[in-house]
């Protein structure tokens, strides 16, 4: 399954935005995963879990924010939840519809805890 | 507590390299597609058939990925053409990394048209820009109508459909309406194609589509 490419994929991110001597700090990763985004989210966490044992960051934990599938339509302007993937408005039938929401599979941001030797 | 800030697409790695590689290819006016299908929907056959009907008019290379073994790349180089095999040793789709290393073994002088036949996935591959021009998605009519529905990523960033086996459909309860209506329920714009590599139909519609495909390229 491809969660391991994107949790392998997070580490990395993090490892470029977070100092070495940080790492043991990062508390959580907050992610933004559409429904549509072709990413199951429990199976992320258990993915990232698994790389990051035994590892500096293995006191973080991923956060998903999951995002639902919206389209609007460029007939009758509607934005309409449809199940995953729908195209057609189900308003006024049209094709002619674009995606609003729930392709995302972003990273939001990284939230470290403060480094407890500062409050020595 | 501190924030840092991100708001990046996870993948941005990967479509950074697709990005290049897409610059690449077009620099060279070659048409590029990524071939996706679920395993056995017959995606190599396709490819044998297209290789037998353009027979040598179009510079054909091909970048062949599988789990294991490069029995597809052996079938294909039958038909004299070059093929770069990639094996993921377990790797469930082609990321673009992989692509730009094959394509070091591309030539590319007189390259018009290069196929990339993806690992058989319809769930993983979808997700994965490998700086193709077109995802092209190859369902079989043993495969249930359902599966646009069921599958809808693939379906949705395909810009082709190849519906393949139907010379089978005299065999099967199989609607193949049902299954162009589905598919074009996700992705409207869908183009479709019908093919059988047994009796060859449909092969020559397809040929022609890429053909045409290849001469806007160039």
């Amino acid at each position: 399954m491809h969660e391991l490419s994107i949790a392998q994929n997070i580490v990395e991110i993090i490892h470029a935005r977070v100092r070495e001597d940080e790492l043991a700090n990062v508390r959580s990763v907050k992610l933004r995963v559409g429904t549509f985004s072709g990413v199951v989210p429990h199976s992320l966490k258990f993915c990232y879990e698994a790389l990051i044992a035994d590892t500096g960051l293995n006191h973080s934990r991923i956060d998903i924010e999951t995002v639902s599938f919206v389209i609007k339509c460029s007939d009758c302007s509607k934005q309409s939840n449809v199940d995953n993937g729908f195209a057609l408005c189900p308003s006024c039938g049209s094709r002619k519809t674009m995606i609003v929401s729930g392709n995302e599979l972003d990273i939001v941001e990284i939230i470290l805890q403060e480094n407890q030797a500062e409050h020595a | 507590m501190s924030i840092v800030t991100i708001e990046r697409k996870i993948l941005e790695k990967n479509d950074a390299i697709a990005r290049h590689n897409r610059d690449l290819i077009a620099s060279k006016d070659i048409f590029c597609i990524n071939l996706i299908s679920s395993p056995g929907a017959g995606k190599t056959s396709i490819l044998e058939q297209t290789l037998v009907y353009l027979d040598g008019t179009i510079n054909v290379q091909i970048i062949e990925g599988d789990v294991q073994t490069d029995f597809d790349a052996r079938r294909l180089e039958r038909y004299n053409v070059p093929v770069v095999q990639i094996v993921t040793n377990g790797g469930c789709h082609l990321e673009a990394s992989l692509v730009a290393d094959a394509m070091q073994s591309l030539d590319f002088s007189g390259l018009q048209l290069l196929i990339i036949e993806n690992v058989g996935n319809l769930v993983c591959p979808a997700a994965y820009d490998l700086g193709e021009a077109v995802k092209v998605v190859v369902t079989s009519v043993t495969e249930g109508e359902d599966k646009p529905l069921k599958y809808p990523l693939i379906f949705k960033n395909a810009g082709v459909m190849i519906i393949n086996k139907i010379d089978l459909l005299p065999h099967l309860s199989f609607d193949l309406e049902l299954l162009k209506r589905n598919a074009l329920s996700i992705n409207p714009s869908l183009k479709i194609f019908e093919t059988s590599c047994g009796t060859k139909q449909g092969i020559a519609e397809w040929c022609e589509w890429l053909a045409e495909e290849v001469f806007v390229q160039a």
